[in-house]
């Protein structure tokens, strides 16, 4: 890199920098700091003289015991985990089954068919949701984990076969030559060597779409009506909200404790993720 | 062991027309190397042998099977290629026994096989590696050990050697040749150096648009080529060639061009007879040239312009020109000449080729 | 070698050799998706074009009428003013995303201790789930509470109270920046990953050549990163355009509907009115528009492909 002075260096680097991170971080100070702030603390108005906005020196746990014991937010932590896994599992094994046709196999109409599911990765859930709601009706699945679980595919799997298409072109075609050479069946080449080696594609794609179900938002709120059956956004969002009044201690501590599973999974395999999110742009 | 026989054998792409009418028997135990330049098809026949490209017409036979409808891993055959294929994601000694794994062998069988290949290569120390921690060479042995413990009926090189550096290629190439005479398997070679193709193989196959241009040992291509393809493909430097015509003067036929009036000898004559007032591409390796003496004949000398003079210690290459043409000569490094001199050269008779102009084929 | 012949001609297995076919593999692999897809994507699809041309409510099955819901929904005032909006939100929020993601990717493309760590950070208002962050925005925005206003007040820029979300055209405002917010990570990770294909040899060679930061900028880095760019800028447009929970979270489309788009509009008038036919013409009512940015992305990606 070329580099100029030291001031320069503060003015159009460090700067904007911590700007930058101050913006983008804050919010989640702030989920936070409400999370363990008594009630008396959070609802003085923003002029009065003893508004302490960023930091309290009575911290509590009151938001976090009303969640768990007054709501059901564990149930829909549950509700929300059990949905995610499934609807990551049941993407992953058709888009990396569909990735590998479509990157390594020659037959007819390929070409259109990954065309086509290219175009469904970029239908967005809230072009269908009112239609499907009728459909998830007449299947008899609505107001069920099953509801979410076969619905979220849809949007998961576009996204895992155009990532993993990426990752299987990467890989020499050599290699499962070799081992249909060494005595392996297309299939077995596909099970001991290829899936293998594409392992960290998979970790990627797993955990992007882990993500994606843990955020889903429309499809939850549609499909599922009874409180116990919610997941954590949905479930957040209409019952910690009594008519018009906030309850803005739990509601804080609801979106930071329904943010901590992913924000650990996502921890875990930040390098995965990132090379998810780039390859989901790039295929 | 087996031997391999391709008859009639074709391959179409959807526009392009890869292998045409390839016909070969490959003994038991012979090493055969199919050389060309790319694109030749020469690749193409190889997957075919292999099972990896569907053939579009003729058949393969290994052994006494007809092999055209087995997928690869009924065809008991081994692969080495180009990039080495390593399973990454495996230690050295699971790389070779994979092959048998998928073959449902014992595991004492397995263990005691990859040892053997192991020792036969020198790669014990390496079992325990995953091919990254390799180097070339050695990736290179793993992958030749992969092929080993397998015994097959045929191996089958897609340009092994390739992604070795220099130094690297001429030694496992010399590796390569003891390992054969030692296994005695059957052996299909692909490459396109022309120098592995002559140092390796039993029999060499050169191809060139999907057709077969000659088949031989390496001496026959070197002294009789068929045609001007193989002629110009064998030996380094190549085979000089100069448009001639043919002229009889009395009872000699003479070998026209500018600056070049050559004899040609009584033998090579009697062929030519026919061709007496059509044209020819004569041509004489540079090897076959050499600074004229007070010994020899007039009719096999001319006269060239030095261009180029390049030093390689053991001989001096000469970059000439006759007339329009260029050639090479190759001459002893005790030779003193310098640049824009005009020297004679003189052509060893018995080793000049004709080819005809417009077919190429020798004549 | 006897060993090796018996297991290699071993007893013929029906379902391997079938998939030993190319064709009957692919077909096999891409079953299970080609089911999803239809049932799920597909049949939706048709079925809300079906509903779109009849007067179907919840519980009471339609009859065909036509284009009349559609013409109905023209001429809807909010309607309109949705189909508005949303255009303005996706093109204001969209340049905002790509300048400032842009200016953070430059940055983050320096060497500095902890970069990695940084980056990972930055992440997070993507990958936290959006309803979640949002409601932490809402907390800042309330009325009463609001710690922007009272930081305002602290700097000494303000003296009444701001009411954010309540006022028409502050709503949208910030709503627009709560997606700038949410949005600016993506933009800047994908391209600091676009920036990180371009050799510093390029840069390093541009300086030989007399090129200051200004210029290796507009002529080496810009030219090479735009292939990405505009990959990124048309998944965050079609993205932006169906967007729905930042603004079901912070006005549900008010104050006086000031703030609705397409698809919280048709939430609206689908699922809370119960109106589905009108609903499932709103939502298609952004099909047009989404099938030519994917159009276009299709055509782009293929030519960028073949060069």
């Amino acid at each position: 890199m070329i580099e100029g002075a030291k001031w320069r260096r503060w003015v159009y680097f460090h700067i904007p920098l911590a700007g930058f991170l101050i913006w983008l971080l804050f919010p989640f100070y702030w989920m936070m700091i409400t999370t363990v702030r008594p009630d008396g603390e959070l609802y003085r108005p923003w002029n009065a003289p003893n508004y302490t906005p960023f930091w309290t020196n009575n911290p509590t746990f009151e938001h976090i015991r009303y969640l768990f014991a007054e709501t059901l937010f564990a149930t829909w932590l549950w509700n929300t985990m059990v949905i995610a896994l499934a609807a990551t599992a049941i993407s992953l094994v058709c888009g990396v089954f569909a990735g590998y046709a479509l990157s390594r196999l020659k037959f007819p109409f390929a070409g259109s068919l990954g065309t086509m599911i290219f175009v469904t990765y970029l239908v967005p859930q809230t072009l269908l949701f009112i239609p499907l709601a009728d459909i998830i009706r007449n299947f008899r699945i609505g107001d069920s984990p099953w509801a979410l679980i076969l619905t979220y595919p849809t949007f998961l799997i576009p996204f895992c076969t155009w990532l993993m298409m990426g990752y299987f072109k990467a890989i020499p075609k050599e290699l499962e030559e070799c081992a249909r050479i060494d005595g392996a069946s297309r299939w077995q080449a596909m099970i001991y060597i290829i899936l293998p080696v594409a392992v960290p594609g998979i970790l990627s794609a797993g955990i992007f779409a882990f993500t994606l179900s843990w955020n889903e938002f429309i499809y939850a709120l549609v499909f599922l009506s009874s409180p116990q059956e919610k997941t954590v956004p949905v479930g957040v969002v209409s019952e910690l909200i009594r008519g018009d009044v906030f309850f803005w201690g739990p509601l804080m501590a609801g979106a930071l404790l329904g943010s901590i599973p992913v924000a650990i999974a996502y921890s875990f395999f930040v390098e995965h993720y990132v090379s998810g999110l780039t390859g989901s742009v790039k295929g | 062991m087996a031997r391999v026989l391709l008859r009639d054998l074709n391959k179409h792409y959807e526009t392009f027309h890869a292998v045409k009418d390839v016909s070969l028997e490959i003994q038991d135990r012979e090493f055969v190397v199919l050389v060309g330049p790319s694109g030749c098809g020469k690749t193409t026949t190889l997957r075919m042998i292999a099972g990896l490209e569907a053939i579009t017409s003729g058949e393969i036979l290994i052994g006494d099977t007809v092999v055209n409808e087995l997928p690869p891993m009924d065809r008991d055959i081994a692969m080495v290629f180009q990039n080495y294929a390593l399973y990454p994601h495996m230690s050295v000694r699971d790389n070779m026994a994979f092959g048998l794994k998928m073959r449902k062998f014992e595991r004492e069988e397995i263990a005691r096989r990859v040892k053997i290949a192991a020792d036969i290569l020198g790669i014990e120390s390496l079992l325990h590696r995953k091919p990254r921690q390799l180097s070339g060479g050695q990736r290179q042995r793993v992958a030749l050990g992969r092929a080993i413990v397998r015994n097959p009926q045929v191996f089958l090189f897609d340009e092994p050697l390739s992604n070795l550096d220099a130094k690297l290629r001429v030694q496992m190439r010399v590796e390569l040749k003891k390992l054969h005479e030692r296994l005695g398997t059957t052996a299909v070679y692909v490459t396109h150096d022309q120098v592995e193709a002559m140092t390796l193989g039993d029999r060499v196959v050169v191809m060139k648009d999907g057709w077969v241009q000659q088949v031989g040992d390496p001496l026959e291509l070197y002294n009789a080529p068929a045609n001007k393809f193989v002629a110009g493909f064998i030996g380094s430097p190549g085979m000089n060639f100069a448009a001639v015509s043919f002229q009889r003067e009395g009872d000699t036929l003479l070998a026209v061009n500018h600056g070049l009036r050559i004899t040609v000898p009584a033998p090579i004559a009697a062929r030519l007879n026919g061709h007496a007032g059509r044209d020819a591409t004569l041509g004489i390796r540079p090897e076959d040239l050499h600074l004229a003496g007070p010994d020899d004949d007039e009719g096999h000398c001319f006269e060239a312009l030095v261009e180029v003079i390049e030093r390689l210690g053991s001989e001096i290459l000469l970059d000439v020109k006759v007339g329009p043409a260029s050639m090479v000569a190759s001459v002893p490094p005790t030779v003193r000449t310098r640049m824009r001199d005009t020297i004679r050269l003189a052509l060893d008779p018995e080793r000049l080729h004709f080819f005809d102009a417009e077919t190429e084929v020798a004549l | 070698m006897a060993t090796t012949t018996e297991a290699a001609t071993g007893t013929p297995r029906t379902r391997t050799r079938l998939l030993e076919d190319e064709r009957w593999l692919a077909f096999f692999l891409l079953m299970p998706t080609i089911v999803l897809l239809a049932l799920f994507i597909a049949y939706p699809f048709m079925k809300g074009i079906l509903l779109s041309v009849t007067n179907t409510r919840v519980g009471v099955p339609g009859e065909f009428v036509g284009l009349a819901i559609f013409e109905k929904v023209w001429n809807d005032g909010i309607f309109r003013e949705a189909a508005w909006n949303t255009i303005y939100y996706t093109a204001v929020t969209t340049v905002f995303k790509l300048a400032l993601g842009l200016w953070l990717a430059l940055l983050l493309n320096r060497h500095f201790r902890g970069k990695a760590f940084i980056r990972a950070f930055i992440l997070l208002p993507f990958i936290i789930p959006t309803v979640l962050s949002t409601f932490a925005w809402k907390w800042m925005f309330d009325p009463t509470f609001s710690v922007l206003n009272w930081l305002l007040r602290e700097i000494g820029v303000i003296d009444q109270r701001i009411n954010w979300l309540g006022d028409p055209d502050l709503a949208m405002g910030c709503i627009i920046a709560v997606n700038v917010w949410r949005g600016v990570p993506f933009f800047a990770i994908t391209l600091l990953a676009g920036l990180q294909t371009i050799s510093p040899e390029l840069h390093e060679a541009a300086a030989i050549d007399g090129a200051n930061a200004r210029q290796r900028f507009l002529y080496v880095t810009w030219p090479l990163l735009l292939p990405v760019t505009m990959v990124v800028v048309l998944f965050s447009v079609i993205q932006t355009f169906a967007d729905f929970q930042l603004v079901y979270v912070l006005t549900e489309g008010g104050p006086a509907n000031a703030t609705h788009l397409f698809a919280t509009y048709a939430y609206q008038i689908g699922v809370r009115t119960g109106l589905l036919s009108e609903g499932a013409a709103i939502s298609l009512a952004m099909f047009p528009v989404l099938f030519l940015v994917v159009i276009f992305q299709l055509l782009y990606i293929r030519r960028v492909e073949t060069r």
